[in-house]
């Protein structure tokens, strides 16, 4: 276990490596998220707007 | 021939529910195949005879790289794809590209460093293969500025096309110049593994990290082309459906 | 400021002698490039001062870099072809916020666009203007530039054959990202964004081309590529910046 950890040595940069990847993924799909329940939101909200007018 | 499919690709609607009902099945095989290349390049892959286990950051590094480079390439298509048939839904896709293509260019470049560090001693290298992605990500920031530049959303869509397509086009030369560049002043130090070729069980876990990353692009893409969609779109019939969902 | 409509006048008269009996639709074509491009030499004569600013930049740019590096020439002359390259660039970047902005402002670029010419040729000729204002006279700089970083004076012609060539390619590369920043207030820092990445090409080849010349070498190859980039500029970006204006123009 120790050793798959210490990744011979490297683990101060294959760690890094990998958590800056993990982040770049994960980020994307909070992103990507969000951005769509935003787009709904204003969709929604352009919808109501228009619905008002007679 | 029926062209009928591919002519409902460029129906909003339409595209916004297939992108709905597909993102799951890229987005749970990308799962799977990840996690079977991280199992495969972590654990079971041996480690390296020049490297030793510093050469595992290849099973992020390349990925982020494949990805930066693809979906650059994707959005030049579908810019020009835009730009040509005038199609809404291609422009939304151009856009939906720029932010992942970015990101995963900013991982390709510190993961490039961090293995550059243990392996040539230094955290930059101008070699051809990272001054290329830095260079590109230069080609995201650029196209994703105009883009923020310019209010109008149409307008938008065609300048940053014309962009895009202008900087697909240039990539190769770039990318040649910047080869030759880097051979006239040292010996070409590509991040090669111990060997020309590698084993089976290197290189399987890089497949399954390749191709899960795609798919997984794919997913990410299908997302932010319904909300690119969505700000597209004036018409109030199949939007009160979709969004009240 | 010249009359907005006199240009336009001109180019559809031009364009209306296509459907004379026995002109040929090149010779309006031809006209228009030739009006258009003596209106812009002849507009920038009238503001001299705004002529030299590139070109006082160059010179202070390549200044800097005795003072921050070393004075000693053995060092200078290994760092001068960048030196060089990078201040051309950079001064050539200032001079590309011009190219289409007095005339968007006042109308002009919207009546060649309307005018019944070829929008590309026009644009083309508006770029050709600025290679004459700005690069021409860049590469007639840069040797003295060369000589002030420790060049030898064999050098000096292959110095300006390189950047010559060079800003050919470096007019036509900007015109595009000039053309998509148009209506943009202080668009400085996104046009240097958009056009430099592209115009790397033709840094690292003149750049070459210039050591090559400062160190007595065979500078035929790069500047051979450095001629091929020009001429795919010239077929091409004149196009992409047309249609970049019609965009920015909506």
């Amino acid at each position: 276990m120790r050793e798959f950890f210490d990744m011979g040595g490297y683990a101060a940069f294959v760690w890094p490596a990998y958590l800056v990847t993990l982040t770049v993924v994960v980020l994307n799909m909070v992103w990507a998220r969000r951005a769509l329940a935003r787009s709904r939101a204003e969709a929604r909200r352009r919808l109501d707007r228009r619905g008002e007018q007679p | 021939m029926k062209w009928t499919w591919l002519h409902r690709l460029a129906s909003p609607p339409y595209v916004y529910a297939l992108a709905a009902r597909l993102t799951p099945w890229f987005a749970w095989p990308a799962a799977l195949l990840i996690a079977a290349g991280l199992w495969g390049g972590l654990v079971l892959a041996p480690a390296d005879y020049q490297q030793g286990d510093g050469f595992r950051i290849i099973y992020v590094h390349a990925p982020s790289g494949w990805l930066s480079l693809m979906v650059y390439t994707i959005m030049g298509v579908a810019a020009a794809v835009g730009l040509i048939w005038r199609i809404k839904v291609a422009h939304a896709v151009a856009a939906s590209c720029a932010p992942i293509g970015a990101s995963f260019t900013f991982a390709a470049l510190v993961t490039g460093a961090l293995w550059g560090e243990p392996m040539w001693g230094t955290y930059w290298e101008w070699d051809p293969r990272l001054t290329s992605e830095l260079i590109l990500l230069f080609l995201y920031l650029g196209y994703m500025g105009l883009r923020a530049g310019i209010d109008d959303t149409q307008r938008a869509d065609r300048a940053s096309a014309l962009l895009a397509v202008v900087g697909v086009v240039n990539v190769p030369i770039i990318h040649y110049s910047v080869t030759w560049w880097n051979s006239l002043h040292q010996a070409p130090s590509v991040m090669r593994l111990g060997r020309p070729t590698m084993p089976p069980t290197m290189l399987l876990p890089l497949l399954l990290m390749l191709l899960g990353f795609t798919l997984y692009f794919v997913a990410l893409l299908l997302m932010r082309l319904r909300s690119e969609v969505l700000a597209r779109e004036r018409s109030a019939s199949w939007i009160r459906e979709a969004v009240s969902a | 400021m010249s009359t907005p409509g006199a240009p336009a006048a001109a180019l559809t008269r031009a364009a209306a002698a296509d459907d004379g009996a026995g002109s040929t639709p090149a010779a309006g074509a031809l006209d228009a490039v030739r009006l258009a491009l003596l209106r812009d030499l002849k507009l920038a004569f009238r503001k001299r001062g705004q002529l030299v600013q590139p070109l006082a930049f160059f010179a202070l740019v390549t200044m800097l870099f005795p003072l921050a590096v070393s004075p000693e020439l053995s060092r200078l002359r290994e760092i001068a072809p960048g030196v060089i390259w990078v201040a051309a660039l950079l001064a050539s970047l200032l001079a590309l916020e011009f190219l289409f902005r007095d005339d968007a402002y006042d109308g002009t670029l919207e009546q060649y666009a309307l005018s019944g010419q070829s929008l590309t040729w026009l644009v083309f000729a508006k770029t050709a203007a600025h290679w004459l204002l700005t690069g021409l006279p860049l590469a007639l700089m840069a040797p003295l530039a060369a000589l002030s970083l420790g060049a030898p004076s064999a050098s000096l012609p292959g110095i300006v054959g390189s950047v010559a060539v060079g800003s050919v390619a470096l007019s036509l590369i900007g015109s595009i990202g000039a053309a998509l920043t148009l209506g943009m207030k202080r668009s400085g820092a996104l046009l240097s964004l958009l056009t430099l990445p592209l115009s790397l090409p033709v840094l690292i080849f003149g750049a070459r081309a210039t050591q090559l010349a400062i160190s007595g070498g065979p500078l035929l190859a790069p500047l051979e590529l450095l001629g091929a980039l020009a001429v795919l500029g010239v077929t091409l970006a004149p196009l992409a910046a047309a249609a970049a204006v019609r965009v920015s123009l909506e």
